[in-house]
C-alpha cells in the first residue's frame, strides 16, 4: 500500500488524544489536549520553553503519566496497558528519538549493537541476520558500512543522531516521537537530517509527533502544526496556513519573532 | 472544479490592538476542467490572497471554496493535505525546499509522496528539467544555490510533476526569458488539454491572452467599507 | 574443637533465619535475584562473603563440608573459609566431592557428578548479569521483572562483532526455567551445562551487593547464544598433564622463564582420584616431581590474586584477616 493509499483510506486514526492533562502541583505542565494523528502524518508542536510541549510529548510516549485524559493507540487504551504492554509497544510499534543523541543510544556498543539491540529485545537470535539488518540501516541513514563495529563516541554529533534515528526505525515503528531532533546540530547538518527524516517519513510511511522550537523545521517537516502555549493548545491546523495565516495573537507574535535570512 | 461562493477574508492583527482587516467579501468564481481563469487587479487588490485561501494556506472567514468534492474552507487538514497531494498543485513564486537536497529530488518529490516508483518519478522529473533548460550538471545540487530564474524554473517543474487535476499558477512567466517562457506557457496549454482547471496570476499580458479563458477582477470583491 | 565464643556457624539465629527465608524464596523462584541483609563476616569483601554466609545458614551439625577456590581445596581462600567453619561450627569437612554434604566453591563446579542431597554454594561478586550493560539498579529491576532481555544479546553481539566469535568464557549468562537471565559467577563456560539438570541445590551468594539466588534441583538452564552462533563450553585443547584426563577443565601453570608451560586440571579431588586409580598425564610419569598439584598461575577463566599465591608458603598465603582466622601452614585441627 503506498503511502497515499494509507492516508486517504484509514479513517481511523493511529492515535488518539483526548483531554489529556498533566499538573505538577498547582503549576500546569499541559492541560487539555486533544488531537488526532492519523497513519503517515507528521504533527509538530511549537512553543517556547516552558509552554508544556515536552511535558506533553512525555506523556504521550509514556514517560510520564498524565493526570486526566485517554490516549488511544490504534483503538487501545494506552494509559489502560500493563506496563509490560507499553514497554513491548515503545519497543516495536513506537520509537523516541531524543534531541541529544546520548540520552538514545549506548555509548559503549558498537553501531551495529546499538541498531541491533531493538531486533534483539523482540527476539532475534540470529547474528548474521542482525548484522545484516544493522548495515542495511547503517546505510539507510549514510553511515559508512565500515563503521558498523565502531562505538558512536567516535563519531560527530550529526552521526550520532542519524545512528539514533537507524537504532529506533530498524524495527518498523509506526509512530515516532521525536523531542527536538535537530537541536543542538550545526544548520548543514540539520539540512542533511531533515532531508533524510523526510524521506523516511515518505517511504516508510511514519506517523511522527515532533516537539520543536525551530519553525523552519517544522514547515519543511511537519504536515500538520500545534502551537502550545502555558500548557494549553493556542492554535492548531495545517502548518503552513498557522504560520502564514496565524489566528491566535500568541502565534503571530512567535511568527513574527523569527529572524529572517 | 474549483468553485468559490460568496467567499470572505479578513486579518485580525492581534499585535496592533486587535484591529480587523476585512479584505475581501463575496468572491465568487467558478474553474472547469480544461478551463484557465485568470485573475486580474492592481497590486494588493487580493489576488494572491485568494489563491493561497484556494489553496488552505489562508482560513477563509466565510463562504464556500469547492475544489473537487472537497470545501477547502472548512475541511480537516488531513483533507486539504490530501487534496494538496493529489488533486490541487501550486506554482508559488517562492521554492521552498530542504537545503542540500538535490533539484532532481526535489522535483521528483510530489511523484514520490504519491507512491511513484522512484525511477519512473526521476524520469518525470528529468525530462521536465530537460525541457526547462536545466542544465544537466546542476541536478545533483540543491536549487537553493540557483539563480532566481532556474529556481523559478524548477518550482515550475514540481508543479507540473505530477498531473493535478487542478493548477494554481502565481506569475509563472516571471523572471523567464523568451524561450523558457514559451516552455511554461505550453506547458499550461498542455495541462488544459488534459483537461486541468487553471487559476492563475499573470502580469505578462501577452501571456494571459493567450493561455486564459475568462478574466476574473478581483477588485470586485475588495470588502464595500475599504473600498 | 568449635570455638564456643560464636554461635554455631559463626552467625546468630536470628540472622541465619533471615537468610534461610532468602534462600527458601531463591529456590522457589529460580534466577531471581532475592535480596538480603548481608552481615559484616570476618574477611573482606570479595573473599566470599556472600557464599560463607549461605553456607553458615545450611549448615546442621552432621554435615560434611568441601570448599574449593577455582577447584582446588588447598588454596588460601579455600582454606580458610573450610578452617572458619571447622572452628566456629565444628562440622566435618572433606576434599572429596562424592562425601561432601556442603560445597562451597569459587569459580567452579565440580567434575564429579553432584547427587541429590548435596548443596552447592557458590560465591558471587557481582550477581547482576545486566550490571555491565545497565548501570541502573532500578532499571535492570524493572528489565527483570518486564523479561527485557534483549541487551544481554547485545553484550554477545559484540562479543562477535570483535572477536568473531562469543568470547566470553566465564560468566556466561543463562536463563533459568524460561524466565530469569541469571549470572552463573564466574565460573567458566565449560561448567554451564553442570548448572541445568543437576540434582543438586545450587544456591549464590553476593555478600556485597546483598543478594541471594539459586536453582533448585533438576532446573532447567540455558545459556544464551545465537542460532549461527550455538554456546560451546570451551576448554583448553588438552589433556591433563597429571592424571591424562581429556575432559576435565584445565589450569594453565607456567613452569620456567623458557616458556614450559603444563596443564592440569583445576579440579584437585577429581586429579588426585584418577591419579589414585592409576590413570597418568604427560608429565606425571617422566620422574618429574611437580608440586603436589600446582597452583595455577593462570586459570582460563580469569584467576584472581589471591588464587595465584602459593599455598605451600604460609607467609605468602596470610592475607589479612579478623578473629585470629589465619592459615597456619598444615592441619593440625583438621578433622576434629
Amino acid at each position: 500500500m503506498t503511502l497515499m493509499e494509507r492516508m486517504t483510506m484509514t479513517d481511523q486514526p493511529l492515535l488518539r488524544v483526548e483531554g489529556l492533562t498533566k499538573r505538577y502541583g498547582q503549576r500546569i505542565g499541559c492541560a487539555d489536549v486533544s488531537f488526532d494523528l492519523y497513519p503517515g502524518e507528521v504533527l509538530g508542536i511549537v512553543g517556547e520553553s516552558g509552554s508544556g510541549k515536552s511535558t506533553l510529548l512525555s506523556c504521550l510516549a509514556g514517560h510520564q503519566r498524565p493526570d486526566l485524559g485517554r490516549i488511544a493507540y490504534d483503538g487501545r487504551d494506552v494509559l489502560a496497558m500493563s506496563e509490560t504492554e507499553r514497554r513491548r509497544l515503545s519497543r516495536t510499534d513506537w520509537a523516541y528519538v531524543h534531541q541529544n543523541p546520548r540520552d538514545g543510544l549506548r555509548m559503549g556498543v558498537s553501531a551495529g549493537g546499538n541498531v541491533g539491540e531493538r531486533l534483539m529485545a523482540v527476539g532475534a537470535r540470529h547474528y548474521g541476520d542482525i548484522r545484516g539488518k544493522a548495515a542495511d540501516w547503517l546505510g539507510r541513514v549514510e553511515i559508512a558500512a565500515d563503521r558498523i563495529d565502531d562505538r558512536p563516541s567516535a563519531f560527530s554529533g550529526g552521526m550520532q543522531q542519524r545512528l539514533q534515528i537507524a537504532r529506533n526505525l530498524v524495527t518498523g515503528p509506526r509512530l515516532v516521537f521525536m523531542d527536538e531532533p535537530t537541536g543542538g546540530l550545526d544548520v548543514s547538518v540539520q539540512a542533511r537530517l531533515l532531508d533524510l527524516l523526510r524521506g523516511l517519513v515518505r517511504d516508510l510511511g511514519l506517523s511522527v509527533i515532533i516537539v520543536t522550537h525551530d519553525l523552519a523545521v517544522v514547515r519543511l517537516l511537519a504536515h500538520r502544526l500545534m502551537v502550545m502555549k502555558s500548557g494549553r493548545v493556542v492554535e492548531q491546523g495545517l502548518t503552513d496556513q498557522v504560520l502564514d495565516d496565524p489566528q491566535h495573537a500568541y502565534t503571530q507574535l512567535l511568527v513574527s519573532s523569527v529572524l529572517q535570512v | 472544479m474549483i468553485r468559490i461562493e460568496n467567499l470572505s477574508k479578513s486579518f485580525t492583527l492581534h499585535n496592533q490592538g486587535g484591529a480587523v482587516i476585512p479584505v475581501m467579501a463575496g468572491a465568487a468564481l467558478t474553474v472547469g476542467p480544461g478551463e484557465c481563469v485568470g485573475l486580474t487587479g492592481q497590486s494588493g487588490a487580493g489576488k494572491s490572497t485568494l489563491m493561497r485561501m484556494v489553496y488552505g494556506n489562508y482560513l477563509a472567514a466565510g463562504g464556500r471554496l469547492m475544489v473537487g468534492d472537497l470545501d477547502v474552507a472548512t475541511a480537516e487538514p488531513r483533507q486539504i493535505i490530501a487534496l494538496r497531494r493529489q488533486t490541487l498543485g501550486y506554482v508559488s513564486q517562492f521554492l521552498r525546499v530542504v537545503p542540500r537536497v538535490p533539484t532532481l529530488e526535489v522535483v521528483a518529490e510530489p511523484l514520490l509522496a504519491l507512491g511513484t516508483p522512484a525511477d519512473q518519478a526521476r524520469e518525470r522529473a528529468a525530462s521536465l528539467l530537460r525541457r526547462l533548460n536545466i542544465p544537466e550538471r546542476l541536478w545533483s545540487l540543491s536549487p537553493t544555490t540557483f539563480s532566481g530564474g532556474e529556481q523559478q524554473r524548477v518550482n515550475i517543474a514540481r508543479g507540473f510533476a505530477h498531473a493535478y487535476p487542478a493548477l494554481l499558477l502565481d506569475e509563472p512567466t516571471a523572471s523567464l526569458d523568451a524561450a523558457n517562457r514559451e516552455v511554461v506557457l505550453s506547458l499550461i496549454e498542455e495541462a488544459k488539454a488534459r483537461g486541468a482547471a487553471i487559476l492563475g496570476i499573470f502580469h505578462d499580458e501577452a501571456a494571459r491572452a493567450r493561455v486564459c479563458d475568462r478574466l476574473v477582477d478581483v477588485t470586485e470583491f475588495t470588502p464595500k467599507a475599504a473600498a | 574443637m568449635t570455638d564456643q565464643a560464636y554461635n554455631f556457624a559463626y552467625l546468630d539465629e536470628q540472622t541465619k533465619r533471615m537468610i534461610r527465608r532468602a534462600i527458601l524464596k531463591g529456590i522457589a523462584v529460580p534466577g531471581y535475584q532475592v535480596p538480603f541483609a548481608s552481615r559484616e563476616m570476618p574477611m573482606p569483601y570479595g573473599w566470599g562473603t556472600g557464599g560463607v554466609q549461605v553456607t553458615a545458614a545450611c549448615l546442621v551439625p552432621e554435615d560434611r563440608l568441601k570448599v574449593i577456590d577455582q577447584g582446588a581445596d588447598d588454596t588460601t581462600n579455600a582454606v580458610s573459609i573450610r578452617r572458619f567453619f571447622q572452628r566456629t561450627a565444628g562440622v566435618a569437612t572433606t576434599e572429596a566431592t562424592a562425601e561432601a554434604t556442603v560445597i562451597q566453591t569459587r569459580h567452579r563446579i565440580p567434575e564429579t557428578p553432584l547427587k541429590a542431597g548435596q548443596i552447592l554454594v557458590y560465591q558471587v561478586p557481582i550477581p547482576e548479569p545486566l550490571r555491565f550493560l545497565e548501570p541502573r539498579e532500578t532499571e535492570t529491576r524493572k528489565m527483570h521483572e518486564l523479561e527485557e532481555y534483549g541487551l544481554m544479546h547485545v553484550k554477545l553481539y559484540e562479543d562477535i562483532a570483535r572477536h568473531g566469535q562469543i568470547a566470553t568464557s566465564y560468566a556466561y549468562p543463562v536463563k533459568v526455567e524460561g524466565r530469569y537471565v541469571m549470572d552463573p559467577s564466574p565460573i567458566p563456560k565449560f561448567d554451564n551445562p553442570k548448572l541445568g539438570n543437576n540434582p543438586a541445590i545450587q544456591l549464590f551468594g553476593a555478600g556485597r551487593e546483598q543478594r541471594i539466588y539459586a536453582l533448585p534441583p533438576w532446573s532447567r538452564v540455558e545459556s544464551l547464544d545465537f542460532d549461527d552462533h550455538p554456546f560451546e563450553a570451551s576448554k583448553a585443547a588438552h589433556d591433563c598433564d597429571l592424571c591424562g584426563a581429556g575432559h576435565s577443565y584445565l589450569d594453565e601453570v607456567i613452569t620456567d622463564d623458557a616458556g614450559g608451560r603444563m596443564f592440569v586440571c583445576s579440579d584437585t579431588d577429581f586429579c588426585a582420584g584418577r591419579r589414585a586409580k592409576g590413570h597418568r598425564g604427560r608429565l606425571s610419569s617422566e620422574g618429574v616431581a611437580p608440586p603436589p598439584h600446582p597452583s595455577p598461575t593462570r586459570g582460563e577463566g580469569g584467576a584472581s590474586l589471591d588464587a595465584m599465591v602459593h599455598v605451600n608458603d604460609p607467609l605468602a598465603s596470610s592475607p589479612p584477616r579478623g578473629e585470629g582466622m589465619g592459615v597456619g601452614g598444615a592441619d593440625p585441627e583438621g578433622t576434629a
